[in-house]
């Protein structure tokens, strides 16, 4: 008797097929804010010279400080696989918890630069939003819009991390299966990918 | 155990839980299949309900049944309801599910609990758009959502575009699944060309729900921000551009096009050779025909605006392209012919579906090239005769097909044979009152008739009552399908194995398949329509 042959007690591991899911997903995301970019690019064609405007008003040193961190971040996570194929759980762990504290520097930082427009009085909806010129407008609107969806992306992402931190912890993932960890980062990686380009096209280009 | 083990059907197999719950939390594809079959069963029902409701108003001149306001609401739900909860999970979601791991020789999809979630999301955006119905004013834009009246309306936009983003994320979850699925799980021996022709469509139609679905997403996103915090992204009084948004959406939504009908495509390629009892005629081109679609499918969005202001030259590239990707659409034609020629053809139920599904498309497809010629659709833009279009299409296209599955897997899921006499004379019924309702609309359409209004001139009473005549054939024939697969359920004499004679895995295991399908898996040696 063989229990393999019994349906019920068959267990499918395929490590490629979680990975290959995780990259096509990725792809989806990829096209989520393509959508953004392209009304971006557009309205931008549309109105050079009040986006130019818009982008001066925005605070280049934070938006470069939470660029490093998010570099950084990627780092850290990249190298928590690393760690894990070793075996070094400890090491791997403590890159991870390290990833999700820039995380957390991130959006502390995300709340102080919207904290201070919404103080001047640059939020959606406002009576000043309203009153400038209306390229001037979209690209505020552009920015909240698609700053903010990247900051719920930072939040999941740092959910997803600590996941990753809980199954390093009781051992799920190991020296001999990280696939999931792996994924994890991919998924960190995209967010950091979102924002090296969210950067320049709204802080840099004037 | 070993050889007299007594393998449960996925059916009984209830994996230790019980009722429901053994059906809400399993992670069996054939399963979830079914949930996907039942839920989308009883909101196509509503969605025809609204149809009829809409056939009625236009019974006759001048206001018959319902209010002007009533009336926008239920061309759009009935458009909602019918697109997003009926024809884009339709044949992928059901019969994907069902069949997909059973043809590739496989124990279930990739990612089982991503599955059923992507059930979940289902029902979650089901619900929150007929909420719609009940809740607020229920939307009146039309299923396009086009801004800036979507943004102005007082109706309740906001929660129908967040339903369609989440159906369209359970879109995506499904598409992912398949693509995943189809790399990684086919049985040993199985290469790309020995695969049947229904996973080559899904994989195609996958591909386009995985990169197009994303972007309608955000699109749908934005008109929900902008409605909830006043922005102006795409309203013309505050700076935006709602040409911009007619781009974003048929940037989705015509491949979205191809992933109603290319599933529907891939199970009339199932179906012929079995009930012709033959080698498919062009297994390659049909298959590659799939992916030539979801390709130049992404580029031909530009048809559903000749008239709201592109330069010229954009328009002729886009009607250049959309006379191109008939062309992909017409050789899967003259194979499905060519296949049906020289064979023994047996004419039941689920081989008349699918010729009536070949007569219906033909109409259909060459009805789309009309509308995809620059010079005509300025004239036929907006009538009747772009909705007895898409009618032939998605209805007697994809629907046919939906239909044409539904008869051809029956005994499998179910291990039962309905009525073949009383299915073939339901098959007529419907066919015959769909063309009863859907002819008269490109009539009426080209003599003028706009769409979208629920009153119109007194020189289209005619036709409009003819039309209105089909509908409740067709109705009657929706019922009378329905009774006898009920009872074919119920009373119906054990299927066996391999009714139908086909040679693909899904008709080598027993019927209903066991949970994780096979014993053993199938070793494939040779091409799945080797009829000798």
């Amino acid at each position: 008797m063989n229990t393999n042959n019994s349906p019920s007690a068959h267990v499918h591991r395929d490590d490629e097929a979680q990975k290959m899911g995780m990259w096509f997903f990725l792809f989806t995301e990829l096209l989520l804010f393509g959508g953004l970019f392209l009304v971006y690019s557009i309205y931008r064609f549309k109105n050079p010279d009040a986006f130019a405007h818009g982008a001066k008003e925005l605070n280049v040193v934070l938006g470069a400080i939470n660029t490093i961190v998010l570099l950084t971040s990627s780092l850290t996570a990249a190298l928590s696989i690393t760690a894990i194929q070793k075996g070094q759980k400890k090491l791997a762990l403590g890159l991870v918890l390290f990833t999700i504290f820039c995380a957390l520097i991130f959006l502390v930082n995300k709340y102080f630069e919207w904290g201070h427009k919404f103080e001047i009085g640059i939020y959606p909806g406002s009576d000043l939003l309203r009153a400038i010129p209306r390229g001037e407008a979209l690209f505020f609107v552009l920015y909240y819009f698609m700053t903010g969806l990247h900051a719920i992306h930072v939040i999941v992402g740092a959910i997803i991390l600590g996941f990753m931190a809980r199954y390093i912890q009781t051992g799920l993932i190991n020296s001999d299966y990280y696939v999931l960890l792996e994924n994890g980062a991919l998924y960190w990686h995209l967010v950091d990918l979102i924002w090296i380009f969210l950067f320049p096209l709204l802080y840099l280009i004037h | 155990m070993g050889e007299n083990v007594q393998h449960l059907s996925f059916l009984q197999d209830n994996g230790g839980k019980k009722g429901i719950l053994a059906w809400i939390t399993t992670t069996d594809h054939k399963r979830i299949g079914l949930l996907y079959f039942y839920s989308l069963t009883v909101f196509f029902l509503m969605g025809v309900v609204l149809g009829i409701l809409m056939r009625l108003e236009l019974m006759n001149p001048g206001k018959d049944l319902v209010e002007p306001q009533t009336y926008n609401s239920l061309f759009t739900l009935h458009g909602v309801i019918m697109i997003f909860l009926f024809v884009i999970p339709g044949i992928p979601a059901v019969f994907g599910n069902i069949a997909l791991p059973l043809l590739l020789g496989a124990r279930d999809v990739a990612f089982p609990k991503l599955n059923l979630l992507s059930w979940y999301l289902y029902i979650l955006g089901a619900l929150m758009a007929l909420s719609t119905l009940l809740f607020g004013n229920a939307p009146d834009t039309g299923w396009t959502f086009y801004a800036p009246y979507s943004v102005r309306t007082g109706t309740n936009v906001t929660m129908a575009v967040l339903a369609a983003f989440i159906l369209g994320f359970s879109s995506i979850l499904t598409g992912l699944n398949f693509i995943v699925t189809i790399h990684r799980m086919r049985a040993p021996g199985m290469t790309w060309f020995r695969m049947p022709l229904f996973s080559w469509a899904l994989y195609a139609t996958a591909w386009i729900q995985l990169l197009a679905t994303p972007v309608v997403g955000i699109t749908l996103l934005m008109i929900a921000v902008e409605r909830m915090l006043g922005i102006g992204l795409f309203d013309p009084s505050l700076g935006g551009d709602p040409i911009l948004y007619q781009h974003l959406f048929w940037i989705y939504s015509h491949p979205a096009v191809y992933i109603m009908i290319l599933p529907g495509m891939g199970v009339i390629s199932e179906m012929i050779p079995v009930f012709a009892r033959r080698r498919i005629f062009g297994y390659k081109a049909i298959a590659y025909s799939s992916l030539a679609i979801a390709f130049i499918g992404y580029f031909v969005w530009g048809h559903h605006m000749f008239t709201s202001g592109m330069s010229g030259p954009a328009r002729v590239i886009f009607s250049l392209l959309t006379f191109l990707v008939a062309v992909p659409s017409a050789i899967k034609v003259f194979n499905w012919v060519a296949t049906l020629y020289g064979g023994s053809i047996d004419l039941k139920p689920p081989l008349l579906y699918a010729l009536g599904f070949i007569f219906l498309f033909l109409i259909g497809g060459l009805t789309g090239l009309v509308n995809g010629a620059l010079a005509a659709d300025v004239h036929i833009h907006d009538t009747y005769f772009v909705v007895g279009h898409f009618h032939y299409v998605m209805f007697g296209g994809t629907g046919f097909a939906f239909f044409a599955a539904l008869h051809y897997w029956f005994p499998k899921v179910y291990g039962k044979m309905y009525n073949v006499k009383h299915a073939t004379r339901a098959f007529w019924v419907l066919f015959t009152g769909f063309n009863i309702l859907y002819f008269p609309m490109l009539v009426v359409g080209m003599m003028g008739m706009p769409r979208r209004y629920y009153d119109y001139l007194p020189q289209f009473h005619i036709p409009n009552l003819i039309s209105t005549f089909g509908s409740w054939i067709v109705v009657s024939g929706l019922i009378y399908m329905i009774v006898v697969l009920i009872q074919g359920y119920r009373k119906g004499t054990p299927a066996g194995k391999n009714p139908w004679g086909g040679l693909t895995l899904d008709w080598q295991t027993d019927s209903p398949p066991i949970t994780e399908n096979f014993v053993e898996l199938p070793i494939v040696t040779e091409g799945p329509y080797e009829y000798k």
